[in-house]
């Protein structure tokens, strides 16, 4: 498309300044949150009044507060695992079925051995959620990192794999007898439930998530294989050239990927629902891509933006509890991820404006 | 005949950097077949982008047909005009017949097609010129040969009358070139204009009427096929100035330090790529490998880095055999690389200027200690990297990709100097750059050399490779057709065999 015609010219952008780099994701929440109110107002509700409850039920009460947090755990911890994928430019979009497969994987442990002490149980369910997770990522890393089979697909449907064999469990052979048919497995022994802060919800899944934030940016900034994982990222070919086993890189990067979101699975049942159900997560491995684009893959915004996430998810239910649209958030999610991902294009090319007769403005 | 079909006077483009096209003149006739000739970077492809509407120029007129053209915006107005370019790289929709393929953009807002009348008219058009084209076959299953025909059989659907050719034979057999030349002379007999562009002097002489000569982004001259001989067109497209001398080199020792015997590399797509290459490197010796660009000098140089694996011979290394060798064990072996894709392959255009100083011995201490990564020794490193060999960085912390190419490859070289290579091997390493870059990274090759390091130079500027090697061996078609000592070269002789001409010239 010519767009000098309308007195602009688009160019490449050699550098992102910092400024720009950081109001980007600002705008595009700004965006977001004005285009929502528009199909608010549309809907006939008040937007400032939505939003209003919105923010007060994430940030406004104690409550709303550790509500929020509790939320942001599973979304560190996927945000943090797909972001590592995203880094080597792996399109981990598994997240979802990861965090499945890791609780899967930590459920069978807490249910097999309910009488083991906590400070047994828990590490054993905590290698048990990486290790479902890692082993639910691995599998197509194998043929993508052989054969070039496309991440994106094969990630994505082994989602529906995982969320449907929690599913199969539940329903069948892990049921709870006791359940009066709830798709529930029995609750987890003392010992295999994760210690809570006072009387909030809040479980130690924040230490294992703030935990994992320092080493992973320790690894990626502060060792060898850290750095054959930047270099693998920003090129494949100067790789090869520096003699970097790509494939192995891959398949390294894709389990840690996915062991990190089994983690998430492994904190959500272990801190928060203390049996394995079949809901036990409302999409987090998705938004874990958006916060991980928003976060710019870096570790410690990742850490920010999924606080701001947790507020919004759960701002939601307490949306649904006043009797205002709760989708507004699924939706608000969404055109973020649409305005952060448009606004990608302003770091990479700049707008400039031209006189009609040429002459560069 | 002899109507001017398009003129372009005075043509100026210039990119980042480098002065692609410096005001040139270009006459085609009606009905001729009119060749572009040039060595890579002459400006060819720049020309024709600009005549097919790729790029603006930055100054000059284009005339079509006696008419001044103010601009040709866009590919689709040059199409329009009369004008289409087939590409090296073909733009075909492989799961679409030939006729849809031809068809495809040139009909809308109809809502039935009745392709048996568009292929009926298609088979038409590529009988009148002798094309033999099946117009219901998928474009997956045709030949190489079969896909150009197709790009043809699309300009000439669109009453093309002006067809732009980008190195058309580069993937074609002998067979296929001959029926390309035949439909070619056919077409120029019906009044199309045709402008092939190429470096293949044979080819020229064979089925063009005149030819242009382009170098280094000017006028070199234009001449008739029937005045002029494959010595004359060498000495247009090769002939400049020589700008730097060599002085005190020191003497090659009698060591070799690379051996490569009877190497067999296979190209992309499984055919042989180099074929039963030979040669030693002796330390402090430079040796050139001329020859034009996609002779096998890619896979050359991937095979003896360990980048590509090797089908037959040998490899050794100071004695050491490193044939099907990885790359990690190239590098410990101390053999450098100077890629042609600096920029990416070199470099990593998103890290910083850190980042790129370590990237060939980030596991080696002191650079990585165990598993970890000392920044203090990265930052000393990149630091002296960029004092010694004079790189113009404003902050290490920039991404490289922010370099001006002369400092990418002061940066470049620097660090492959600095891991003290035995072996270093540099494709085109002066590629883009200015007189004083160029000189630094002369400089810095002969030093090298002089230290005892053997070089392997990759170049198709003659002059490059007789002011700095001590032997020269010239690649066509994955062969070495001869290795030429630096008292006996001839700039003539060896262009003649890097386009493939008679060796027996250089041989006596």
């Amino acid at each position: 498309m010519n767009w000098e015609r309308f007195g602009i010219k688009i160019e490449k952008q050699l550098h992102t300044t910092p400024l720009i780099s950081f109001s980007i994701p600002l705008l595009a929440i700004l965006l977001a949150l004005l285009v929502e109110g528009v199909f608010l107002f549309i809907s006939g509700y008040n937007p400032f009044e939505v939003y209003g409850v919105l923010f007060k039920g994430a940030f406004g009460t104690w409550y709303g507060l550790s509500e929020s947090i509790v939320t942001a755990i599973p979304l560190i911890l996927t945000g943090l695992g797909v972001s590592i994928a995203f880094r080597m430019v792996l399109w981990n979009i598994g997240g979802e079925g990861q965090l499945y497969m890791g609780a899967f994987a930590a459920s069978w442990v807490a249910l097999s051995y309910p009488d083991a002490p906590a400070y047994i149980l828990q590490p054993a369910m905590f290698m048990a959620g990486f290790i479902g997770g890692a082993l639910w990522g691995l599998l197509p890393a194998i043929p993508r990192a052989l054969k070039g089979v496309n991440e994106t697909l094969t990630t994505l449907m082994l989602n529906y794999v995982a969320i449907f064999w929690v599913g199969y469990l539940v329903y069948g052979p892990w049921r709870d007898p006791q359940s009066y048919n709830f798709p529930i497995t029995p609750d987890f022994s003392q010992s295999a439930i994760l210690p809570h802060l006072g009387n909030t919800r809040i479980h130690a899944g924040i230490l294992i998530a703030l935990g994992l934030v320092v080493i992973v940016y320790f690894v990626m900034q502060h060792t060898v294989w850290g750095y054959e994982i930047r270099v693998a990222g920003e090129s494949r070919r100067a790789a090869d050239y520096a003699g970097i086993n790509v494939v192995r890189n891959i398949l390294l990067v894709m389990m840690i990927s996915g062991g990190l979101c089994g983690l998430a699975g492994y904190c959500e049942v272990a801190g928060i629902f203390r049996k394995l159900q079949h809901t036990i997560s409302p999409g987090y491995g998705y938004t874990a891509i958006i916060i991980a684009w928003l976060a710019k893959l870096n570790p410690w915004a990742i850490v920010v933006v999924a606080f701001l996430f947790g507020g919004l998810i759960s701002g939601g239910y307490t949306m649904q509890a006043a009797g205002l649209p709760s989708t507004t958030v699924t939706m608000l999610q969404g055109v973020i991820l649409f305005f952060v991902l448009g606004g990608e294009i302003l770091t990479r090319y700049r707008i400039r404006f031209i006189r009609k007769d040429g002459a560069k403005a | 005949m002899t109507r001017a079909v398009i003129e372009m006077r005075g043509i100026t483009k210039q990119f980042p950097g480098v002065l692609a096209n410096d005001s040139v003149h270009f006459r085609l006739l009606e009905g001729e077949i009119h060749a572009l000739l040039g060595e890579n970077g002459a400006g060819k492809s720049t020309l024709m982008s600009i005549l097919s509407g790729l790029y603006k120029p930055d100054a000059g007129e284009i005339w079509l047909r006696g008419a001044r053209m103010n601009v040709i915006g866009s590919p689709r107005q040059a199409l329009d005009l009369g004008i289409g370019m087939v590409h090296q790289h073909f733009r075909l929709v492989d799961s679409f017949s030939v006729t849809e393929n031809v068809i495809l953009g040139t009909i809308s807002g109809k809502l039935s097609l009745k392709i048996k009348d568009y292929a009926g008219h298609l088979s038409g058009i590529a009988q009148q010129f002798g094309m033999k084209v099946d117009p219901y076959a998928k474009v997956w299953q045709l030949s190489i040969g079969e896909k150009q025909r197709v790009e043809i059989l699309k300009l000439l659907y669109r009453g093309t009358d002006l067809l732009i050719l980008d190195e058309p034979t580069a993937v074609l057999t002998p067979q296929e070139t001959r029926d390309l030349f035949q439909t070619l002379r056919q077409m120029a007999a019906t009044g199309k204009s045709i402008i092939l562009i190429t470096h293949k002097l044979q080819e020229v002489m064979e089925v063009a009427d005149r030819i242009t000569v382009l170098r280094k982004g000017r006028n070199a001259g234009t001449v008739a096929v029937k005045d002029t001989s494959e010595q004359e067109l060498t000495r247009m497209m090769v002939e400049r100035d020589v700008l730097f001398t060599t002085a005190g080199r020191a003497k090659t020792s009698e060591q070799p330090v690379l051996t490569v015997q009877d190497l067999c590399v296979p190209g992309d797509h499984g055919r042989l790529a180099v074929k039963n290459v030979s040669m030693d490197v002796h330390a402090g010796e430079i040796l050139g490998i001329a020859g034009v660009a996609g002779n096998g000098q890619r896979e050359l140089t991937e095979a003896l880095t360990g980048l590509r694996p090797v089908s037959g011979g040998k490899i050794l290394v100071d004695d050491v055999e490193l044939t099907h060798k990885s790359t990690r064990d190239f590098i410990d072996a101390r053999v450098s690389s100077i890629p042609e894709d600096r920029l990416g392959t070199g470099l990593v255009p998103g890290l910083d200027v850190y980042d790129n100083a370590i990237l060939k011995d980030y596991r080696k201490p002191p650079v990585g200690k165990g598993i970890l990564l000392n920044h203090r020794a990265v930052h000393e490193k990149a630091e002296k990297m960029v004092d010694q060999f004079h790189v113009q960085v404003s902050d290490l912390q920039y991404p490289v990709r922010m370099l001006s190419g002369g400092n990418l490859q002061r940066l470049l070289l620097a660090r492959e100097i600095m891991s003290q290579p035995r072996l270093v091997i540099a494709s085109y390493p002066a590629r883009g750059l200015d007189i004083s870059a160029t000189e630094a990274v002369y400089r810095m090759l002969l030093d090298l050399c002089n230290e005892g390091t053997a070089v392997l130079l990759i170049s198709e500027d003659l002059d490059e490779l007789i002011t700095l090697a001590d032997r020269i061996a010239v690649i066509y078609n994955g062969e070495i057709v001869g290795v030429v000592p630096i008292e006996d070269a001839d700039i003539e002789d060896l262009g003649t065999m890097m386009v493939g001409g008679r060796r027996e010239a250089v041989t006596e």
